[in-house]
C-alpha cells in the first residue's frame, strides 16, 4: 500500500572507477601484540581467581564485623581449620574415603548408563523403555532411595554405590541418548556405509558424534553423585569409623567445631572446582573443543 | 525391445553391466504418507562410466542412489552390483554426499580418509595410512593431513571426501549432488578436478544432480528423469567436457534435456503433491 504511495527508488548515475590500494604501512600499526595487561585479563582461570579473591575478603569483612565464630568463623578461621585438619591427615583421609565411595558409584552408573542406552539406540522398545524409566526416575532424588537402600543392602558401601548409581544413570542416559539421536542423518548413513553396524558403530560414531552431549551428562552426573553422596553421609553417616566427608561435617557441627564444619564443605567446593576445571575441562580441550564441536 | 536387443549386444561383447538397476520402485514413509519416490526404473551402469542421474526435485534421484546404496530396499524390482542382489549398504559402494558434514569432525583429514579401510578390517593400518596419503595427494590436500575438518572450507571437506571414497576403490563411487552447495567457481573447479582423477584412475561413479550444465559436463551418459515418481525419460550420452561447455552441440542437448524436463515442471503444478 505504502509503496504504491513512496516514489519508486532511483539510485544516481555514478561513474565507474579503478584504483590502486594504497601502501599499509602508512596507514599505522596493522598487527600489533596486545599489552601484558590485556594477555593476563584474556586467561579464563586469572578472571575467575580474581573472582574467589573477592568472594574471601567479602566473607573475612562480613565475618570480622559480625565477629561470631559460633555462626560465621572467619574466612581466616576457615583455612587455618582446613590446614590443621590436612596436616594431621583427617581431612585427607575422610576426602579419601568419600573419592573412593564415589568413583565406584560413578563408575558402575556409567556403565549401566552405556549398556542402557546402547540398547535404547539399537530398538524401538529400547528407546520407549529408556525414555519411560527416565521419565519416573530422574525427578526422584536419590537420596531418597537411602533408606530402602539400607534396608536391602545394609550400612555400608554397597548402599551408597546403590544410590550413586541411581544419581548418575539417569542424566547421564538422558544427556547421551539425546546427543545420539542429535547425531546427523549424513553421519550416520557414512557410519552405515563403512559397514558398521551395532556395537561397533555405536562406539565408533555415535559415541564420538554425541560427545559433546555426553561430557554434559557426565558432568552433572559427576555433580549430582558428589551431592548425594555428602547428603547420604551426612544423614547416615554409615559406616562411621571409616565415614567420609559429610560425616566429618557431621560430627564437627555435633562438637561444636563451626569452622571445621566449613572447612569440610570447603573441600566440597574445592574438590568440586578441581574435577571441572581440571578433569572435566582437559577432556573438553582435548577433545569437542580440537574437533571443533564445541566453542 | 529395443533397449533389451542393445543389452544383448552389449553383453555378447564382454560388457556385463556392473550395476544393474532392473524396474525399481522404491517408496519410504514418512510420519503420515507412504511416498513413491521412483517407479519402475531401469538403468545399467558399466564399468568405467560417469553415469548421471538428472532430474528436477522430487524426482526421486537421491532415494535411486540410497536404493543403490542399500540404505533402502525396493519395493519392486532388483538392484544388482556385479549379479550379486545388493540388500545393505557396503563399503563395495561408497557414497559422498553433499553435506559439508559427513566427515568426522573428532579425526584429522588423514585418519578420516584412513577410518573406512580400517573399519571394513579391508587394510592393516599401515596400508591404509598408504592409500589415504596417495588420495590426499591426488585430491591436492596432503598439506592438510592432519588438521581437523572444522578448519576447513567447504570445497575441501568434499576433496576429502571424495578422496576418502576413492581411497577404497570401491565398486562404484555413489555421488548425491557433491558439489550443489558450493559455490560456483569451487564448483567449476571441483568438476573439472572429479573429471581429471576419472580420466587417471578410470573409476565408475554414479552421480545425482539436478544441473543440467553439470550432468553433461560431468557425465559419459545421462539418465533424465521424471519427477513425481519418478520414471526414466531418456538416456542420453555426452562427450562434452568445460573445454566444449558453450559450442553448438553442448547448447542443443543442454537444450534438448531442459525441454524433456520443462514439459514436466508445467505437468508438475496441475498435480498436487
Amino acid at each position: 500500500m505504502k509503496a504504491s504511495v513512496r516514489p519508486l527508488a532511483e539510485p544516481p548515475a555514478r561513474p565507474e572507477f579503478v584504483r590502486q590500494t594504497l601502501d599499509a604501512r602508512n596507514v599505522g600499526e596493522i598487527v600489533r601484540p596486545l599489552s601484558h595487561w590485556e594477555r593476563v585479563t584474556n586467561i579464563g582461570a586469572v578472571r575467575k581467581l580474581f573472582i574467589l579473591i573477592v568472594l574471601a575478603v567479602i566473607w573475612q569483612v562480613y565475618s570480622a564485623r559480625l565477629d561470631n565464630p559460633l555462626m560465621f568463623p572467619t574466612f581466616g578461621d576457615t583455612v587455618a581449620a582446613f590446614w590443621r585438619d590436612v596436616l594431621s591427615g583427617e581431612l585427607l583421609a575422610r576426602t579419601f574415603v568419600s573419592i573412593k565411595v564415589l568413583l565406584m558409584g560413578y563408575a558402575a552408573g556409567v556403565a549401566v548408563a552405556a549398556v542402557l542406552t546402547t540398547f535404547a539406540v539399537s530398538t524401538r522398545i529400547g528407546t520407549d523403555f529408556l525414555s519411560t524409566l527416565t521419565a519416573m526416575l530422574n525427578p526422584l532424588p536419590a537420596i531418597a532411595l537411602l533408606p530402602l537402600a539400607l534396608l536391602w543392602f545394609g550400612l555400608g558401601n554397597p548402599s551408597m554405590v546403590f544410590v550413586l548409581i541411581h544419581s548418575v544413570l539417569w542424566p547421564l542416559s538422558l544427556n547421551t541418548h539425546s546427543g545420539f539421536l542429535a547425531v546427523s542423518e549424513t553421519l550416520r548413513m557414512a557410519g552405515y556405509n563403512y559397514g558398521l553396524r551395532g556395537v561397533p558403530y555405536v562406539l565408533r560414531i555415535l559415541v564420538p558424534a554425541a560427545f559433546p552431549s555426553i561430557l554434559t551428562g557426565l558432568k552433572i552426573g559427576w555433580a549430582f553423585a558428589w551431592r548425594t553422596l555428602i547428603a547420604a553421609e551426612l544423614v547416615f553417616g554409615v559406616s562411621s569409623a571409616s565415614g567420609g566427608l559429610g560425616w566429618y561435617i557431621f560430627l564437627n557441627k555435633n562438637q561444636l567445631e563451626i569452622a571445621n564444619v566449613f572447612a569440610g564443605l570447603f573441600t566440597v567446593i574445592i574438590i568440586g572446582l578441581l574435577v571441572e576445571s581440571v578433569v572435566f575441562r582437559t577432556i573438553e580441550v582435548r577433545t569437542v573443543r580440537k574437533w571443533g564441536m564445541q566453542r | 525391445m529395443n533397449e533389451s536387443s542393445e543389452t544383448a549386444r552389449s553383453i555378447a561383447a564382454g560388457h556385463v553391466p556392473l550395476l544393474d538397476v532392473d524396474d525399481v520402485t522404491l517408496q519410504y514413509k514418512t510420519k503420515e504418507h507412504l511416498v513413491t519416490a521412483t517407479y519402475r526404473v531401469s538403468f545399467r551402469v558399466h564399468r568405467g562410466d560417469r553415469f548421471v542421474l538428472l532430474g528436477p526435485s522430487g524426482c526421486g534421484k537421491s532415494t535411486l542412489l540410497k536404493g543403490v546404496g542399500g540404505f533402502l530396499r525396493p519395493a519392486e524390482g532388483a538392484i544388482r552390483l556385479n549379479g550379486a542382489p545388493v540388500d545393505r549398504p557396503g563399503p563395495d559402494r561408497m557414497m559422498v554426499f553433499q553435506e559439508f558434514d559427513q566427515l568426522l569432525p573428532w579425526k584429522t583429514v588423514l585418519q578420516n580418509v584412513m577410518f573406512p579401510m580400517l573399519a571394513s578390517r579391508r587394510h592393516g593400518h599401515a596400508e591404509a595410512a598408504g592409500r589415504a596419503l596417495a588420495a590426499i595427494e591426488k585430491v591436492k590436500l596432503a598439506e592438510f593431513c592432519d588438521i581437523y575438518p572444522h578448519m576447513l572450507s567447504g570445497g575441501m571437506k568434499q576433496r576429502v571426501a571424495i578422496a576418502r571414497a576413492m581411497a577404497m576403490e570401491p565398486e562404484i563411487l555413489l555421488m548425491d549432488e557433491p558439489f550443489a552447495a558450493l559455490d560456483a567457481l569451487t564448483r567449476r573447479r571441483m568438476q573439472e578436478e572429479l573429471l581429471q582423477l576419472w580420466a587417471d584412475t578410470r573409476f565408475t561413479v554414479l552421480f545425482v544432480t539436478h544441473s543440467i550444465e553439470e550432468a553433461i559436463i560431468v557425465g559419459n551418459r545421462i539418465l533424465v528423469l521424471s519427477p513425481h515418481p519418478g520414471q526414466v525419460k531418456a538416456e542420453l550420452n555426452s562427450t562434452h567436457g568445460h573445454a566444449s561447455a558453450g559450442d553448438a552441440a553442448f547448447l542443443a542437448l543442454r537444450q534438448r534435456i531442459h525441454d524433456m524436463l520443462f514439459a514436466e515442471a508445467v505437468e508438475e503444478k496441475a498435480v498436487p503433491r
